[in-house]
């Protein structure tokens, strides 16, 4: 069993994101005036062929900085998590 | 003067850009490939617009890791004149080359229209023949030309004179009006610190010459041609 990495990366604050925006002003048209705020980021999952998760962590990392994320614009996180048969 | 256009899969603009120097200005042009490994003897490399690889992850993401790049990156670190028009410009911001992002436009929507530019360097060999506060007019066609940089980035490329181009209104007047996507103070073209690389949305390849009824994109290239390949 190798693992599984869920990758988040989303636009930084300081980045005008406004498919966020028009995404907000929506559900404030239908009623949900709660909403304060949206951003919009994108979801990956990636699966390793890789049991120790140090190393699987240094190695997501560097994937991160080179290419998941542009470190200009966004922010990453991500977690790791054993893979379910 | 030989001139390079490097073709990406999904370069759409490659051949406007061939087109411009080879049959417009009559200079020695070749493509090359994005996996070959050399420039083939280039005096001036050519960043052509369009949708490497899809636009897939980010625009210019994935075709900065081309072999290719590795080359240009080389030249341009010797003082060799890189031009990134378009997807070109996102692909030399990802690479690291020119400072900044190109962001999704303000209104979401995808750009296809004639602009105005205000030339606000002429240091460059790109822009040498043009005169400070010069406006031409040039057609964009983008969805990610939103240019971004950190506020200190954006401080530094003022006082360097690194920004090469401003989208304003027909007679060069700045205003949020005429900043088509809402580029952070209205840039359309930066410069990277030595000034032989530029990076800019609007397409001068595609209004080179008379027949197309605007050929305010020649001057870009014909000071390119001057400089020789020469910082």
């Amino acid at each position: 069993m190798g693992l599984r990495a869920k990758v988040y990366v989303t636009p930084r604050k300081s980045v005008l994101d406004p498919q966020g925006r028009a995404v907000s002003g929506a559900l404030h048209s239908l009623g949900y005036g709660e909403v304060e705020d949206v951003r919009i980021g994108r979801f990956m999952e990636v699966r390793l062929a890789e049991r120790d998760r140090g190393v699987a962590e240094l190695r997501l990392e560097e994937m991160c900085r080179k290419l998941l994320a542009n470190p200009t614009i966004e922010d990453y996180r991500f977690e790791i998590e054993e893979e379910r048969a | 003067m030989r001139v390079a256009v490097v073709v990406f899969p999904g370069s759409n603009c490659d051949h406007d850009a061939y087109h411009a120097f080879k049959h417009i200005l009559g200079v020695p042009t070749t493509f090359v490939w994005h996996k070959d490994a050399n420039l083939e003897g280039a005096d001036a490399v050519i960043l052509p617009g369009g949708f490497s690889y899809g636009d897939y992850l980010r625009c210019g993401a994935i075709s900065r890791f081309s072999p290719i790049m590795r080359v240009v990156e080389a030249f341009a670190k010797k003082g060799g004149p890189v031009l990134g028009i378009c997807n070109g410009f996102q692909i030399l911001t990802e690479a690291g080359l020119l400072p900044g992002a190109l962001v999704r436009n303000r209104n979401l929507q995808y750009i296809c229209r004639d602009l105005h530019v205000r030339t606000e360097s002429t240091r460059s060999p790109f822009t040498r023949q043009l005169h400070a506060g010069q406006v031409l007019k040039m057609p964009v066609g983008h969805g990610e030309g939103c240019y971004y940089a950190d506020p200190k980035t954006l401080k530094r490329l003022e006082a360097e004179g690194r920004i090469a181009f401003r989208y304003t209104d027909p007679g060069g007047v700045l205003s949020d009006e005429w900043n088509p996507n809402g580029s952070l103070q209205s840039i359309a073209g930066v410069l990277n610190e030595t000034g032989n690389v530029l990076g800019l949305m609007p397409h001068p390849d595609r209004c080179a010459e008379k027949i197309l009824g605007n050929d305010d994109g020649r001057k870009l290239f014909e000071s390119i041609i001057a400089a020789g390949g020469k910082r």
